[in-house]
């Protein structure tokens, strides 16, 4: 184990255990994973994807291209998470990934032999021949191989949830400009979201030993956050990285709530609108590639500096240098100097360069090589024309920092190069989103503290919020110079991008190749792809590639970022809406009496309804839904049919307004009466029926079928809004809002007759088609509307929703001596087919009412929506009619779906003659029936035909009969 | 995105059902024959650039409204009640 250095901010107090690749170590309070692996001498914490290289810690921020581990165990088990943003809980389990064998001794490393084969594009180049085997061979043997971690294949155990933040000031990153920003913000009285990906607020101040003013900088982050804390108008989000930018200043985040296994939380996905942003998101350090420069035990030199100051910590036990194009280098060697830490030297690639204290200098040298198998043993320095080998253990690596403007490129925005600061910055970003600090190349903590106010002021005036008197901190204010140095030239290969395993010689090959874009180069290469979006690689790459071309980099291209700004799991994208929770699930009034009498429920759309009641010996469903049949057609049946969708229309104009809406005429119903209605939209296919019911001179009640509640209201509200705003009438949707059940059968009246208060069921008094408004047992209001779905005398019966249970029961009891026997929606389907009603197969929006045989239902007196195009030559000429079909053998099942051929004819599209919409086994008719529609069907009764299931190789011979299995004259509907 | 619903402020945009060209307004007369309606159910603009669409707020108060709103950039210049537009009516 390391020594820890002195200071820093872990807690000393509170040890933590957890495992790594199965071995316990220890760690602190405030460790990170990565600070935890480093103070235990771990160097080797990864491989590399395509070479199996051994990798380790290379950055102490969400930028980490190397240190990928899987979290967790079971289903729990999460690849791919960044060591350096993992804050260390007691028992954390994690384990390395991407490798064969153990960590150590990675069979797969032979990738890193066989090196010169791997070269950019090489998928594309090698495995072409033979072509079969590429599904059969490369590609599975490549999978295996490839790829990062693994998931555990198992559902995510864990919860997950979504909300909404408004704010006048979002404030993203909680660093030196975001502190400031939200200070200065919060005292004005704004309403202010403060959020950092980090689990401290500080950003890079807790990587820095400068005081502000006489405290330390992680003092006055402190007093800093307990102020904002305090405010009412704050809200300080730890933990939450704000991902992406959206439309009109909205903003995604997810906040980590808990890391704890099994906690109730785990991550809620924020949507944030937010007046104004400020984009404080800092800056993040580049490296400058050299041969061999991947071994664990070189990192970017800020990171080792914030390793030191923040988490006490060294990545090597021996000496430690730095190899820097810039002043912000020699930073971190006074910081670890300062520390204790050995320091071999600063390899300053400057040759003019100084020391800024008491160390060894090497201006104007490089490093040119390393060694080290599984962790970095030597370098080699090439400096006044000699090359030797220096032995260290660590090495810090500077090429300057790129503003981190991510954010800004989400609205399309691209970064502009700044020659003085040698960095891109944001430019043409979303409106409201103001850069600050670092992250708009204002990098000393007195230029970050400032800017970031200036930025919340210029919010505040914008938003007409006078801003409050802030005094800010001293900070220091150093001036970094740096000299442009993007890679030193030589042999072997020099890694730009960790993560894709991609080298200067892989660029130089793209280029080679003609790959002359920036984003043809980044496809070829696949630099700046997967978990780290090329944060440490996608500049240093774009350098490279202008310095082959003989261009500038403003030349060369820039380079623009989409959200993620990191990964963010699919699970709290979801936020809880998997599963029985993806969608709201609807219960119709009776669905706890059903469910108590055992009823199998199916889903209707989100509705659950009762499918069929099962009974004691009954051990098919069949079964139960032909008794259940029967017994509407002998007796009396109960079906909640509440899931139909329920518009109430009112106003003078009610009648008009539905004339256009029918396509049939419906401004001649008589008060008390209800009448079939079809709607067609508007290219003149026919799309929802129901039923229209005039409860007075200006008002009806409009039924449509459970599947187009929705859809119906939209489109008659958009009818009544943007058509006919003149007409006089209004909506509303009513379908929770009353309970409706079928009473059908020949005993229905006999059964109403036991719970209506004083009323006349008699035909002539309510006769078929009727409707009424009235009470039921004794006082409760109701409606009432005499139709039939199922053929037989029959009746539908609504009350208040939640007298919907309590009527049922009446009703079962009432209904008892008769035979009453609930029914689900396969004994409605059977009923409903038998008497050839239309339902959703024949309504599939490709037909018309002329094949339902309804075409005279069109009315040519008056205009309605479809009405003109149902008449185009296409559709008129259409010859396909609604017919009924029985099987010739009445034992053979009918499958719906199945074509309509002539006996013998071949199964060809050019024989086709037509399709089985519905099928069932009627016990009405004693043997399989369907539904079709079949070319001029009126004409063709009694002829034989075949279904054909070509997908099941079956052919069933099927007669052709009227679309009326019962009671075709309708004598007992009107009875 | 958020529509500014002329009767209740900012909306969020998932609150509405979108339709597209608000050209849907202008039904024909029945009379002026299938072409007219098969120009009306069939042709649309899809302009890039400033675009008139009907957004529904189904979620909300199922107020059809016309968003003008530039396809490219998602700006959003103006959103009216089409029953008023309809009408020639003031906002």
């Amino acid at each position: 184990m390391n020594a820890r250095l002195s200071g820093g901010l872990i807690d000393r107090s509170k040890p933590l255990s957890f495992t790594f690749n199965g071995r316990t170590l220890q760690g602190f309070e405030g460790d990170t994973l990565a600070s935890a692996l480093m103070a235990n001498g771990i160097r080797l914490v990864a491989r590399s994807f395509k070479y199996h290289r051994p990798r380790g810690i290379f950055s102490a921020g969400s930028e980490e291209p190397n240190a990928l581990v899987t979290l967790g165990t079971g289903a729990r088990a999460e690849p791919n998470t960044r060591a350096t943003m993992i804050r260390l809980p007691e028992g954390l389990v994690a384990r390395s990934q991407n490798h064969a064998g153990p960590l150590g001794f990675d069979l797969w490393s032979v990738n890193d032999l066989a090196a010169p084969f791997f070269a950019a594009g090489f998928y594309y180049k090698t495995f072409m021949w033979p072509r079969a085997f590429w599904e059969k061979l490369y590609e599975p043997a490549i999978r295996n191989a490839a790829g990062l971690g693994r998931l555990s294949m198992q559902p995510d155990p864990d919860s997950y949830d979504k909300g909404f933040l408004h704010c006048d000031l979002l404030v993203i990153g909680g660093g030196a400009a975001g502190l400031a920003a939200a200070l200065t913000a919060g005292r004005s009285g704004a309403e202010v979201v403060l959020a950092d990906e980090d689990f401290r607020l500080g950003g890079r101040l807790l990587a820095e030993s400068d005081p502000l003013d006489a405290a330390t900088a992680a003092d006055w982050v402190a007093k800093a956050e307990a102020e904002l804390r305090a405010l009412p108008n704050v809200r300080v989000m730890p933990r939450t990285t704000v991902f992406g930018v959206y439309d009109h200043g909205v903003y995604g985040a997810v906040e980590e709530v808990s890391d704890l296994p099994g906690a109730p939380l785990r991550q809620t996905l924020w949507r944030i609108t937010a007046k104004r942003a400020v984009m404080a998101t800092g800056a993040t350090e580049r490296h400058i590639p050299f041969r061999d420069n991947d071994r664990p035990g070189i990192l970017l030199a800020g990171a080792m500096r914030a390793y030191a100051n923040r988490w006490a910590v060294t990545p090597g036990a021996g000496k430690v240098a730095i190899f820097t194009n810039n002043d912000d280098g020699h930073r971190t060697a006074l910081d670890l100097q300062a520390k204790g830490v050995n320091l071999l030297g600063v390899i300053d690639s400057r040759a003019g360069a100084t020391p800024f204290g008491d160390y060894p200098i090497f201006a104007g040298g490089r490093v040119t090589g390393t060694s080290g198998r599984k962790g970095l043993r030597a370098i080699r320095l090439s400096w006044n024309g000699r090359e030797e080998e220096l032995s260290c253990s660590a090495l810090g690596v500077s090429g300057g920092w790129n503003p981190n403007v991510q954010l800004a490129s989400h609205h399309r925005g691209r970064p502009k190069w700044d020659e003085s600061r040698l960095a891109f910055l944001s430019h043409g970003g979303p409106e409201g989103l103001l850069p600050a600090g670092a992250a708009a190349g204002e990098g000393s903590t007195a230029q970050a503290l400032a800017s970031g106010q200036a930025a919340a002021r210029a919010a505040l005036e914008q938003l007409g919020t006078p801003a409050a008197d802030t005094p800010l901190p001293q900070g220091e204010d150093r001036q970094i110079r740096t000299e442009a140095f993007w890679h030193v030239p030589g042999k072997g290969r020099a890694w730009v991008d960790f993560q894709n395993d991609v080298t200067v010689k892989d660029i130089k090959l793209a280029h080679q190749e003609n790959m002359r874009s920036v984003e043809h180069l980044k496809r070829w290469t696949t630099l700046g792809m997967a978990t780290d979006q090329g944060k440490t690689s996608n500049v240093t790459a774009l350098a490279v590639m202008a310095e082959l071309t003989g261009r500038s980099i403003p030349e060369t291209g820039t380079t623009i970022f989409r959200p993620p700004y990191t990964p963010v799991s699919l699970a709290v994208l979801g936020g809880g809406d998997t599963g029985k929770d993806f969608r709201p699930t609807r219960l119709t009034p009776t669905h706890h009496w059903a469910k108590a009498q055992g009823a199998v429920f199916t889903e209707v759309g989100q509705w659950m309804r009762a499918q069929y009641y099962p009974q004691p010996g009954e051990t098919h469903w069949r079964q139960s839904a032909d008794r259940e049949a029967m017994a509407v057609r002998s007796a009396v049946g109960l079906c909640d049919v509440t899931t139909l969708g329920k518009v109430d229309v009112q106003g003078p104009d009610a009648a008009e307004f539905l004339n256009r809406i029918y396509c049939n005429m419906m401004g001649t119903v008589k008060v008390g009466k209800a009448r079939y209605g079809l709607m067609l939209r508007e290219d003149g296919f026919a799309y929802d029926d129901g039923t229209c019911a005039r409860m007075g001179e200006e008002h009806f009640v409009v039924t449509t079928t459970t599947a187009n509640a929705g859809l119906v209201l939209r489109n008659m509200e958009f009818a009544r809004q943007c058509l006919w705003p003149e007409l006089d009438v209004t909506l509303i949707s009513t379908t929770d809002a009353w309970a409706q059940i079928a009473v059908a059968g020949p005993r229905s009246r006999e059964l109403l007759s036991r719970v209506v208060d004083d009323f006349d069921l008699s035909t002539e008094a309510f006769p078929f088609m009727g409707c009424a408004e009235l009470t039921v047992c004794n006082g409760c209001p109701a409606r009432l509307f005499r139709i039939s779905f199922s053929g037989e005398l029959a009746y539908e019966l609504a009350v208040p929703a939640r007298y919907g249970h309590a009527l049922m029961q009446r009703l079962m009891e009432k209904g008892a001596d008769l035979g009453v026997t609930p029914y689900g929606t396969e004994a409605l389907s059977i009923l409903r087919i038998e008497k050839g009603h239309a339902a959703g197969a024949e309504l599939n929006g490709q037909t018309t009412a002329q094949m339902m045989g309804l075409g005279r239902m069109v009315s040519v007196k008056k205009d309605s929506i479809g009405a003109v195009m149902s008449r185009r030559e296409g559709l008129a000429q259409d010859g396909r009619r609604l017919v009924g079909l029985q099987a010739v053998d009445p034992q053979q099942a009918i499958p719906a779906g199945a074509h309509l051929l002539a006996t013998g004819a071949a199964q060809t599209m050019a024989n086709d003659q037509g399709w089985v919409t519905s099928a069932c086994y009627s016990p009405h008719v004693g043997g399989h029936i369907a539904l079709g529609y079949l070319e001029q069907g009126e004409a063709r009764m009694g002829e034989t035909l075949v279904a054909a299931n070509p997908l099941q190789d079956q052919q069933i011979p099927v007669r052709i009969v009227p679309a009326h299995f019962v009671d075709p004259e309708g004598d007992r509907l009107r009875d | 995105m958020l529509i500014p619903h002329p009767l209740l402020g900012p909306r969020d945009a998932q609150e509405f059902t979108y339709l597209g060209d608000a050209a849907l307004m202008q039904r024909p007369d029945p009379q002026a024959g299938e072409a007219a309606f098969a120009d009306y159910v069939f042709q649309r603009d899809n302009p890039a650039g400033v675009h008139r669409e009907l957004w529904y707020h189904e979620y909300g108060d199922r107020s059809w409204l016309v968003v003008t709103r530039d396809t490219t950039t998602h700006e959003i210049l103006g959103a009216k009640l089409a029953r008023n537009v309809k009408m020639g009516l003031p906002e």
